[in-house]
């Protein structure tokens, strides 16, 4: 893994989510080598844990598909899973980056029979369902992951399972003394794909996310709908695991809140009208769900998509931000607020309220070396001050998948405008 | 006409600039967004003491209804909770507004005149300013008899039971009723109000020509 040959000329590409796999992809088939690194254990980042994507109500499997294909045919893009960037250092055309690399205890052999997640016993919880489901400590990160190999999560290490794991395994696949390693990679351009993460609701006080156990997020949300979910594809509600058939949906928890994150994230409102299909579609006869929204923002050419759920009699429109949630003595959450249309009170409990969280920028925090200039919010900024060093896809601004790949795209040409400098100077 | 009067008449058509200009913390009026977490936040349940919540008062400026907004017994009604300043999204000081636009109104002479909150805050000022101290007694039976005699034994009689608890537990002095307790300095009170008076007046003056 270690031995990979980058050069002034390579790009990095830093996070192998929709916009990082877009930007490697695209640079690639022009002709660049590409080191991707990763994070998790596969590719696909949150697209690939959405149950389907607006407009076409498509399941994302078939867009991740095809750029999987893309990237097991090209020869150009050098991919490190379980891997992170602690640090770049270097200027334009010239920088090395240190790349931490956890060990996934499980190599090459792999054939992803699944011999080792039937042998052991100990349980994890399941990041990929958001956690609401565990999985066995031997797993392959989804059906779809990529590369198709499975992982040991690192508490079986030194346990009776991870002996029990390694016999269970026919191609001696399973390798326990495999340690964390840093390696130094150069690069001319580095791409910064880091995505972004859902809003900690729990700091939206008034809503109750974490004290009431039937007020999720639209993320969990999106893997309750999923076949692959926690449920089977079933809306059942965390509390007692009955139908959730009275859904409501709270649009800008956390977005649009000097309080909180001060940016419109551009995609809730979209998600949450999607949203409303998975109960129509899950509950044909009695599906209901009522969106709570200070004003619907369906983005870019997507008004059509917004007037057709407003034509579903199912769908409830409520113009109010609301105020507080409850829960009665059923476990049922109540919503309280005030409908600005007329000024009226209201008290309304429901069987699910799901909070349509806000995206936060995942480099929020994280220190990239370079004086990365970033907005108020903390997306990184198109500015000549950061080099070579580009934001792509939500690591620059709150976006959906289409526009995420746009950026991406976009970051990928400035970068081979970077490394092509580079090549006329070398040559 | 006097010389409020006046000066308001410059704003006719231009609500929404009067209370930017004349009403404390009035420039935040127009950040509001409609989002109604504040009215909903609101513990004194509006719907039976209040006319208009905020985001409503808010926007009747917007709209220009200069009379409904400052002859509106709703601002009076804040108990200065903050649960609306709290979660506000945009961060409007929503409480300060409130008491902003009261306070303007009552400059105008154009707030309700037996409002309770207003009847009231005119009555402690004037108690307490007249000895330096709170007498609590007069303040009390002032606020009973405010919608008359009748009404004011009514209240008394029905604030019974309380007094005597008051009163046994050594926290109604009943000799308070002739004259009461007062500040040691009586003229440096009085003195230090007048030059108090003397700024406001100045700055409210200097405003209201702005």
């Amino acid at each position: 893994m270690t031995e990979h040959v980058a050069t002034n000329e390579t790009i990095l590409v830093v996070g192998g989510g929709i916009s990082g796999m877009t930007a490697a992809l695209e640079a690639a088939e022009t002709g660049k080598n590409v080191v991707l690194v990763e994070k998790n254990p596969a590719l696909g980042g949150r697209t690939s844990q959405l149950y389907r994507y607006f407009p076409k109500l498509c399941h994302p499997t078939c867009g991740l598909e095809i750029n999987l294909r893309r990237l097991k045919g090209n020869p150009r893009v050098r991919l490190l899973t379980l891997a992170e960037v602690t640090g770049i250092e270097g200027s334009t055309g010239n920088y090395t980056a240190t790349i931490k690399v956890r060990p996934r205890y499980v190599n090459e052999n792999c054939t992803a029979c699944g011999d080792c997640e039937r042998a052991v016993e100990m349980k994890v919880d399941d990041p990929f369902n958001y956690n609401l489901s565990q999985h066995k400590a031997a797993y392959l990160p989804n059906a779809m992951a990529y590369p198709q190999r499975y992982v040991l999560d690192p508490a079986i290490i030194g346990t009776a399972d991870a002996e029990k794991a390694k016999a269970a395994c026919k191609y001696g696949a399973i390798d326990l003394d495999m340690q964390e390693e840093t390696i130094q990679v150069k690069a001319g351009a580095v791409i910064w794909a880091t995505g972004w993460q859902p809003y900690d609701a729990a700091k939206i006080q008034p809503y109750g996310y974490g004290r009431f156990k039937n007020v999720i997020t639209s993320v969990e949300f999106e893997r309750l709908a999923a076949l692959q979910g926690p449920t089977g594809g079933k809306i059942l509600r965390p509390s007692d695991g009955k139908e959730a058939k009275n859904i409501a949906f709270i649009q800008c928890a956390g977005s649009r809140d000097e309080n909180h994150l001060r940016h419109c994230s551009r995609i809730c409102c979209m998600a949450s009208l999607k949203q409303t299909h998975y109960v129509r579609e899950k509950y044909p006869e009695d599906g209901k769900s009522t969106i709570y929204y200070i004003d619907i923002r369906a983005i870019d050419r997507f008004e059509d998509f917004y007037q057709k759920v407003q034509a579903d009699p199912s769908v409830n429109f409520i113009k109010s931000k609301v105020a507080k949630i409850t829960e009665d003595e059923h476990g049922n959450p109540v919503c309280h607020g005030v409908d600005t249309e007329g000024y009226k009170r209201y008290t309304t409990p429901h069987d699910l309220v799901v909070l349509a969280v806000g995206m936060e920028p995942s480099v929020k925090g994280i220190n990239i070396p370079g004086h990365i200039v970033a907005d108020s919010s903390g997306f990184i900024e198109a500015d000549p001050a950061n080099g070579a060093v580009f934001g792509a896809g939500c690591a620059s601004n709150a976006l959906d998948v289409n526009r995420a790949v746009q950026s991406a795209t976009a970051a990928a040409l400035r970068a081979i405008q970077v490394v092509n400098k580079v090549a006329k100077a070398e040559a | 006409m006097s010389a409020n009067t006046a000066v308001a008449e410059k704003y006719r058509n231009n609500f929404l600039k009067e209370i930017e200009e004349q009403v404390e913390m009035g420039d935040w009026v127009k950040m509001c967004m409609q989002c109604g977490v504040c009215s909903g936040s609101c513990p004194t349940n509006f719907q039976s003491a209040w006319e208009h919540p905020p985001q409503e008062l808010f926007m009747m400026i917007l709209a220009g209804k200069r009379e409904e907004v400052l002859t509106s017994s709703s601002m009076w009604n804040c108990t200065s909770c903050y649960n609306c300043i709290v979660r506000c999204p945009r961060k409007l000081p929503i409480t300060h507004i409130m008491h902003g636009i009261a306070e303007y109104a009552h400059r105008l002479g154009m707030a309700p005149k037996m409002q309770p909150t207003r009847f009231f805050s005119g009555l402690f000022w004037k108690n307490c300013t007249h000895t330096g101290r709170v007498n609590e007694l007069k303040l009390s039976l002032g606020l009973y008899f405010k919608d008359g005699f009748v009404q004011g034994v009514k209240n008394g009689m029905a604030m019974q039971a309380v007094a005597i608890g008051l009163l046994k537990a050594r926290r109604l002095n009943p000799f308070e009723l002739f004259g009461g307790h007062k500040c040691k300095d009586q003229t440096g009170i009085q003195a230090m109000l007048k030059k108090a008076y003397e700024i406001e007046r100045s700055r409210k003056t200097a405003k209201m020509a702005g």
